[in-house]
């Protein structure tokens, strides 16, 4: 699935997260460069969630969980940043 | 004698240490930080150890260091910064009248830009009392910034009692601590400070280089855009000799910083004893409370550059206020918020010690400074009287 491709997921609710990490006012490609590292920190089945206001990241997100196997719960929309959450599925 | 330097919050002179660090990276090792062969690599590695070095010279985490261009930067992307990420909560500021340029006129800005701004008074020392702060308070407050430690009167402001009042209210801290980060001990911890500005050259570091403490977990919006240098948040291409530099520096500081202070302190002591001997010449800032190397005067019925040029004819490289208001030909605005009457706030001179300064240098100095300004009485039209006190300049009276 190329990018501009992946499902965007609303959430009603917030989800549980290991490890919280906020990137607000950060831009492109400061969200895609923290979930690569961030996601290394975590275990296989530990969920991470990632604030941004970064709009990019709507498409990018899905997109990157797909391209490398993990698995994207979905987007918690907050007034001012969306909350981004990502299961690690792997150690690649 | 040849030279005497006492301007030494104007800028140090770089370290040796500092220099031969910075050799390598201003010759062979050219690379990139963000290149991924080695040659990237080393100059990224060099940046982060000197991150490491900065932030143990205030106590930080290390990805709390955010490197700069300069002091200057350093405060602007504060200011600026905080008040852009905490809009949503409220625009109201708060700093004091004695703030460096750099706060100042980024609180200007954003005033322009909708944001209100409480300047708060200080006393005649050049002290912000922390009942004002708190005073000053509203609930639209999202910013209080006080600076550290005047480098025109060399006060220093009692940051942690006005932190903890910020920190009671959820109000964000920022302090500029350009002119005493390296040359006093600080503590960010202890301090209780969210953010801190600090400039390489003012501890015997390379210039075009500073940097701002960022608490762990606090947003701030970028002041310069770009790529993704310094975690997003400051971007361009790393000036990384000067960093290098600047974290030699550090370490030299946090090494070093007792034997400084032992050393000048004294010295400092004793010109200030001698040059209040001199009728009619005030010390500017706190007596005990100030920087260990600082010694403001104000000299009655004479203009601080007449004075300057005098002593630069004697070797004696020296200050009259702010670098800005110098220029300006105008009084310090600093000087005239402690309360100082316009006619004895034009006659400023500062002297500031550094590691290299002698006991010969201060007695040179003591021995020199008196008949200068003898002489320059004997000419003064002000020995008359002036006239025109109310705003930043005066006249002598016919």
């Amino acid at each position: 699935m190329a990018i501009g491709e992946a499902e965007i997921k609303f959430l009603d609710k917030p989800l549980e997260a290991d490890t919280t990490t906020d990137i607000i006012y950060m831009m492109c490609p400061m969200h895609l460069l923290t979930l690569q590292q961030k996601i290394k920190e975590l275990k296989v089945g530990q969920v991470l969630a990632i604030l941004t206001d970064y709009d990019g990241a709507l498409e990018d997100i899905p997109a990157w969980c797909n391209k490398t196997g993990n698995e994207f719960l979905g987007i918690k929309e907050e007034p001012d940043h969306y909350k981004f959450y990502v299961k690690k599925l792997n150690d690649a | 004698m040849e030279k005497v330097y006492l301007d030494n919050v104007a800028t140090n002179p770089l370290h040796p240490e500092a220099l031969d660090a910075m050799m390598p990276y201003l010759k062979e090792e050219f690379g990139n930080p963000l290149s991924i062969y080695p040659l990237g690599a080393k100059a990224k590695e060099a940046i982060e150890n000197a991150r490491a070095s900065v932030a143990s010279l205030i106590n930080a985490k290390i990805n709390e260091i955010i490197f700069t261009s300069n002091g200057a930067e350093a405060n602007n992307f504060a200011l600026r910064g905080i008040a852009l990420a905490f809009q949503n909560k409220g625009k109201h500021i708060i700093i004091s009248k004695v703030e460096h340029h750099s706060i100042l006129n980024s609180a200007r800005f954003l005033e322009k830009s909708g944001f209100a701004v409480t300047y708060l008074p200080v006393d005649k020392y050049g002290i912000v009392d922390p009942i004002t702060v708190h005073k000053a308070i509203t609930k639209e407050t999202i910013l209080i910034s006080i600076i550290h430690a005047s480098p025109e009167v060399g006060t220093i402001e009692p940051i942690t009692e006005i932190a903890k009042i910020a920190k009671q209210n959820s109000i964000i801290f920022h302090t500029d601590a350009v002119a005493s980060a390296g040359n006093i001990p600080i503590d960010v911890q202890k301090l209780g400070v969210d953010l801190l500005s600090l400039s390489a050259h003012q501890f015997y570091g390379p210039k075009g280089v500073g940097a701002l403490y960022i608490k762990e977990g606090i947003r701030i919006v970028p002041l310069i855009y770009g790529g993704i240098q310094e975690g997003g948040r400051r971007a361009g291409t790393e000036n990384v000799p000067a960093i290098v530099g600047m974290g030699k520096a550090a370490e030299l500081a946090k090494t070093y910083m007792d034997n400084r202070i032992n050393h000048i302190k004294p010295l400092r002591d004793k010109l200030i004893e001698n040059i209040l001997k001199i009728d009619n010449v005030y010390l500017t800032g706190h007596l005990e409370h100030r920087l260990p190397g600082h010694a403001s005067f104000v000299v009655e019925y004479i203009e601080g550059e007449a004075m300057l040029l005098l002593l630069v004819n004697k070797g004696i490289y020296s200050a009259s206020g702010s670098a800005c208001s110098s220029k300006a030909l105008k009084a310090s605005p600093v000087l005239l918020s402690l309360g100082i009457p316009v006619h004895l706030a034009q006659g400023s001179i500062v002297f500031t010690l550094g590691e290299k300064t002698t006991e010969e240098e201060i007695n040179y100095l003591i021995n020199t400074f008196p008949n200068i300004i003898t002489r320059l009485r004997e000419i003064s039209p002000y020995t008359k009287g002036w006239e025109g006190m109310g705003n930043s300049t005066c006249i002598a009276k016919k």
